[in-house]
């Protein structure tokens, strides 16, 4: 049996907060700022959808696994005037948490007193969080009695608080943690523990749902876009930590890994060197969400005429255990890096990141399944002009294979539906990239219904200002079988036994004859 | 004599297309000046 890591369990959420849209997404808060009297910020009340509405749309339901990426095939573009019925708030990978549970969470999972939610509000999320099935008896005792509203307009007004809204009502804020230091004000605290509340999330659930011993974990990775820190080491870090704690994780010790969108796959491939190597046996990677990319695409929206789709905070996490001869193997060996060398144009991308690590392999292009490249659900991705994400990467994935002469020109067409999926994760940035067909892989390679799949994830280094470099890394994951080693170099463990099993009647005709 | 020739290029790449240093390395070929160029992140 091979050494390679495996992915032993995964989970996937996501929390509908529709009022941190207006209040806390940067699409927003910018056109407050340049147009307060904006007709936009007027119209988006009539824009949001309910929780319902939310559960029942068919990509949220592939996120939290209760439906495959390929049943999305069934429901005609655009998805948003389309429902799953009887679509349920808890799925196989993970949940849907609506918005007053989740405001809950973050106070529970806030150690230095800085959220305040009011009383009669804190009442009613109580009564709800503590019929959650994952919540600690630990974690539900930090809620708390709940404070005075006038206490809590006085944050706002004195001490620039950030306010937490329910239903267009003031029920909360979250306060600064120092008085001068703007890495502690109350928007990058509010921006900072919403992050580690979904991450939080996403732990939980994958501890549950995948009947893990929480004692066996021994390092936590945490992989998503945020930076905490304070004035002096303004990104120190360590979400994973925190996370981790909060998960009752306490033989656990991790850090945070950063490349923008990236970052999930980049932590993919550390968490199973890691294990690999022997140096730790269980790693999860875990990422919260991004609530500034709420309503990133609202304004063309709203001018189209469709709900505000980005209106969900996402979250995932992925256990990476020592090989046990069952789950799907990270074949860290067949990895793909855009360099710093490499170049910026799309031929030279996609050789580094898809072709790379097939030639390590003496693979073709159309030896893997499925390719999980950006999985950005083209519903929100369309209307504001981005196209549809995820089919432009098959078409240039395909057009390397016509390249390679691995491919006809004509399947060019129809290599996004065998060999790709449609996009089905909210665009919270690190999110899509890459990850979020984990967890369907784990279950499309256990039951045998693909053999290999590569996840490929991409970031926007650019953004930070410090290189015009973009980022990106692959990964292939594979059905775990005996000689996987050897499998990629031409020789499986089928064709072993066929020649040992020629060998031997060779052997016994010789005798026969003899 | 090519089109860009004496032209001032402003230019927006993408991420997921085009990056803008793979378009500035196209017209490197030609006599344009290039002004600005930048590269954006549409997801």
């Amino acid at each position: 049996m091979s050494d390679y890591a495996v992915i032993k369990g995964t989970s996937y959420i996501l929390a509908h907060t529709p009022d941190m849209i207006l209040h806390n997404g940067t699409t927003q808060t910018m056109e407050r700022l340049a147009s307060p009297q904006s007709e936009y910020l007027k119209q988006i009340p009539n824009y949001l959808r309910s929780f319902d509405e939310v559960l029942s749309y068919p990509p949220n339901q592939v996120y939290v696994g209760n439906n495959k990426p390929e049943e999305l095939h069934k429901y005609e573009k655009p998805w948003f005037d389309k429902k799953i019925e009887a679509a349920s708030r808890y799925g196989w990978f993970g949940e849907i948490m609506p918005q007053d549970e989740f405001l809950a969470l973050i106070k529970m999972v806030d150690v230095f007193d800085l959220v305040l939610l009011e009383k009669s509000f804190t009442n009613v999320a109580k009564k709800k969080i503590n019929n959650h099935p994952m919540m600690t008896s630990n974690l539900k005792s930090r809620l708390k009695d709940g404070e005075d509203i006038a206490v809590i307009e006085k944050f706002i007004k004195e001490q620039q608080a950030e306010a937490l809204y329910h239903d267009s009502k003031l029920v909360g804020c979250v306060k600064r943690a120092h008085e001068i230091d703007v890495n502690l004000n109350a928007h990058v605290i509010h921006e900072n523990l919403i992050s580690k509340a979904s991450g939080v999330l996403a732990f939980l659930n994958l501890i549950s749902k995948n009947d893990i011993d929480v004692d066996s974990i021994d390092y936590v990775i945490e992989c998503s876009e945020e930076a905490c820190g304070d004035m002096n080491q303004r990104g120190g870090g360590n979400f994973a930590k925190a996370i981790a704690e909060m998960g009752g994780a306490v033989n656990a010790t991790g850090s945070d890994i950063r490349a923008f969108c990236a970052a999930p796959v980049h932590a993919l491939i550390t968490a199973s060197a890691l294990v690999k190597s022997g140096t730790f046996k269980n790693v999860v990677i875990v990422a919260g969400s991004a609530v500034a990319k709420l309503g990133m695409n609202g304004k063309d929206h709203v001018k189209k005429g469709i709900p505000i789709l980005e209106d969900v905070l996402g979250g995932f996490a992925v256990l990476i255990s020592e090989n046990d001869g069952v789950n799907p193997v990270v074949r860290t060996d067949l990895v793909g890096s855009h360099k710093v060398g490499t170049g910026s144009s799309p031929q030279a991308v996609m050789t580094s990141l898809i072709a790379d690590p097939l030639d390590k392999g003496g693979l073709k292009i159309t030896d893997v399944d499925k390719y999980s490249v950006e999985m950005q659900n083209p519903d929100i991705t369309k209307p504001a002009g981005a196209g549809d994400v995820p089919e432009s990467n098959y078409k240039m994935i395909a057009a390397l294979g016509v390249k390679r002469k691995e491919l006809e020109r004509k399947d060019i067409a129809t290599f996004a539906k065998e060999h790709g999926m449609p996009g089905w994760a909210p665009t919270q940035g690190h999110i899509p990239s890459g990850v979020p067909y984990i967890g369907h892989a784990r279950e499309a390679l256990l039951n045998g219904d693909i053999e290999r799949t590569m996840v490929v994830g991409k970031g926007s280094l650019f953004l930070a200002r410090m290189t015009n470099q973009f980022d990106g890394v692959s990964v292939i994951i594979e059905k775990n079988i005996v000689g996987a080693d050897e499998k990629a170099t031409g020789i499986s463990e089928d064709e072993v036994k066929k020649m040992i099993a020629e060998a031997m009647r060779n052997f016994a005709s010789h005798l026969l004859e003899g | 004599m090519s089109f860009f020739d004496g032209k001032k290029v402003i230019i927006i790449g993408d991420r997921d297309g085009i990056p803008g240093p793979a378009i500035e390395e196209c017209l490197k070929t030609t006599e344009a000046e290039i002004v600005f160029s930048a590269t954006e992140c549409f997801v």
